[in-house]
């Protein structure tokens, strides 16, 4: 079954200097029991997506098309606030890159644990007791005397393994995790990515896993979708993508990832030019004003088109760019 | 929490004593001797002589000090000249008064000003903001002894519905609550403005911070995350404002005990000003001080019990 499936999204802002496209035409799916990566450069539209999806967008922003079917029925788009409220936290939960601002500042943490089961039909004790359970469950030390404590008493670290306990805490079938791991050193990097795993497995749920992070994703996620400018340019298993990127804007992504440079470069590599502006989008190809293969056909908006599979890319030329290996 | 708040008051007491030096160095330096001010033009030096020395004042200034500080931690400021009774019974006595008119100008300031930013700041760029917005700035730009005389001409005069002068009948609270309403109202109107001003302010802060988003993105009530998660946090400087706002109160107290001839401190110092009355003046003074203190002292231990960051700063 397909927990998330996001078709034909677009999503856009009025801004005092015009209507700025945040998203457009975005599809995307997320089967049952799959890490799913999402990346991009910053303003590729990353949050916006997670915003949407979550149905906590600016004032300013609205929804211009599309659907989000949440386990095949509720189409989140046209859902109310109440009804949207009941999916938060319950179905679908949220972990977010900050950690240190992440909690509230001036609430225990089993307080913050307690109201997020304010739904459940439990007493105060038990409510407390699942707390403690999940705690320990991310691996926090001592949990019975931790949930007493204010935020501002635990490492950046044990905060982000609270909020992934308290986003796990209901159980929900879809974890949204944006840049979890950012704003933490790379130890702690890697015994996140872990623990997300390890829950993610016992708990049954999908995971949206938002990075830029190349190197985390290809260890996490099962599959990726890479944006850019508020598309999704390229969508498939992971390995498909590191194998067999069809999308120049992919191919070059991977090109500039450190961590897959096969000699030292004097100069780290990047691709040339600037994020097009999302409020005089082009027509055609988003990617044409960067893109080495860019000729008459990319005048026009290239369709999703498949290359194998569940591998699909948004560009004309797919089909040359068959083969050549990142 | 409860170490938070003894070293708090232990920081009282410094913070009194100091004020307590600052205050004797003060008459110390008034011009004119207290004890021929005291006897008259028409005392002997001789008279004088004995005085001084009956005051202590042939002393050296530390014995002096010593002796005002020590008198005063045992609750003795000294005699009033005029009736020859303990200052402090005589400061006391109308402290209940002037007590009474700053906590019900705290009131309005809190019961009105809260919820008025609260609702701004939910309604922010909205119709109900601006309205909000132009009233707290006109209140806060607006005198209050202007607002005391024109909320006695409209209440007290034309409409007759509150009474316009004194504290009411003594062991009636209802009567004293009633001509308690205009005075604290003119006092505490323009706080109602600063206090609307703050709350909107540090609640939009507060409402754009990223724990209101996880907040929101665990599916809480918005009406839950408003006034437990954000406006926890966004009172606080409030408090704090409110504790420093006090000593202001205290002078305002003095303009609205004279229009509405109501008895407290503010009446006693102006009138023992006028008779250069100084033990009066000293000790109510000093009674003020303390008062001003001690409150300040509360507003940390309130902020320290809401907010744990502050409780552990300390310990």
């Amino acid at each position: 079954m397909t927990i998330l499936d996001v078709k034909d999204l677009s999503v856009d802002f009025v801004t005092e200097t015009g209507t700025l496209q945040a998203l457009r035409k975005v599809n995307l799916a997320v089967p049952a029991n799959r890490i799913v990566g999402v990346v991009g450069e910053s303003g590729c539209g990353k949050s916006t997506l997670i915003n949407t999806v979550l149905g906590l967008l600016a004032e300013n922003g609205a929804v211009t098309s599309g659907e989000i079917l949440f386990e095949g029925q509720s189409d989140l788009v046209h859902l109310d606030a109440n009804g949207m409220r009941a999916l938060r936290g319950q179905k679908i939960a949220t972990v977010f890159q900050d950690p240190m601002g992440a909690l509230n500042p001036v609430l225990s943490v089993g307080r913050q644990m307690r109201d997020i089961q304010y739904r459940s039909a439990l007493s105060r004790k038990e409510k407390d007791a699942r707390s403690i359970e999940m705690l320990r469950k991310v691996r926090i030390p001592d949990p019975e005397r931790r949930l007493a404590q204010f935020p501002h008493e635990f490492s950046g670290g044990m905060k982000q393994r609270i909020a992934i306990a308290m986003a796990l805490l209901m159980q929900p079938s879809l974890l949204i995790a944006d840049e979890p791991t950012t704003a933490l050193d790379a130890t702690l990097e890697v015994a996140i990515i872990e623990l997300l795993k390890d829950l993610q497995q016992q708990i049954g749920c999908s995971v949206l896993f938002i990075s830029h992070h190349l190197g985390v994703i290809a260890e996490l996620c099962d599959d990726m979708i890479v944006m850019y400018a508020g598309e999704v340019v390229e969508h498939g298993s992971t390995r498909d993508i590191f194998h067999n990127a069809r999308h120049p804007y992919t191919k070059k992504l991977l090109a500039c990832d450190p961590a897959r440079l096969s000699r030292r470069e004097p100069q780290l590599p990047t691709i040339p030019g600037t994020l097009p502006d999302l409020r005089d989008r082009p027509k055609g190809c988003i990617f044409q004003a960067r893109c080495e293969f860019t000729d008459e056909a990319c005048a026009e908006m290239p369709p999703d088109i498949p290359v194998g599979g569940a591998h699909v890319t948004r560009c004309w030329h797919a089909g040359k760019t068959t083969g050549a290996r990142a | 929490m409860l170490q938070y708040a003894l070293k708090r008051l232990g920081l009282s007491v410094v913070i009194v004593s100091v004020a307590m030096a600052m205050l004797f160095a003060m008459i110390y330096v008034i011009p004119g001797d207290p004890a021929s001010v005291a006897l008259g033009p028409r005392a002997t030096p001789e008279m004088v002589q004995a005085l001084r020395s009956r005051m202590g004042l042939d002393q050296p200034i530390w014995v002096q000090f010593a002796r005002f500080y020590f008198s005063a931690l045992r609750g003795d400021l000294g005699i009033e000249i005029l009736s020859g009774r303990p200052v402090l019974g005589v400061v006391f006595e109308q402290l209940p008064f002037t007590l009474a008119l700053i906590a019900g100008a705290i009131s309005w300031s809190v019961l009105l000003g809260i919820p008025l930013g609260c609702v701004a700041a939910i309604r922010r760029g909205g119709f109900v903001d601006r309205v909000i917005g132009v009233l707290s700035v006109a209140v806060i730009a607006v005198p209050s002894f202007v607002i005391a005389i024109y909320s006695l001409l409209i209440f007290a005069v034309a409409l007759q519905w509150l009474p316009a002068i004194g504290a009411g009948e003594p062991g009636n609270l209802g009567s004293q609550l009633k001509h308690l309403i205009l005075p604290s109202l003119a006092i505490g109107v323009g706080w109602v403005g600063y206090i609307a001003r703050m709350v909107r302010a540090s609640m939009l802060e507060t409402l754009e911070a990223s724990h209101i988003r996880t907040a929101r993105a665990f599916g809480l009530p918005e009406s839950r995350i408003t006034y437990s998660y954000a406006l926890r946090i966004a009172i606080l400087p409030t408090i704090t404002l409110l504790g420093v706002g006090v000593g202001t109160m205290v002078s305002s107290a003095v303009f609205a005990e004279i229009v509405f001839a109501r008895p407290g401190i503010g009446k006693l110092v102006y009138e023992a000003i006028s008779v250069r009355n100084y033990p009066v003046v000293t000790g109510a003074v000093l009674v003020t001080t303390v008062f001003f203190v001690v409150v300040n002292a509360f507003a940390d231990i309130i902020i320290a019990a809401l907010d744990p960051r502050v409780r552990s700063s300390f310990s």
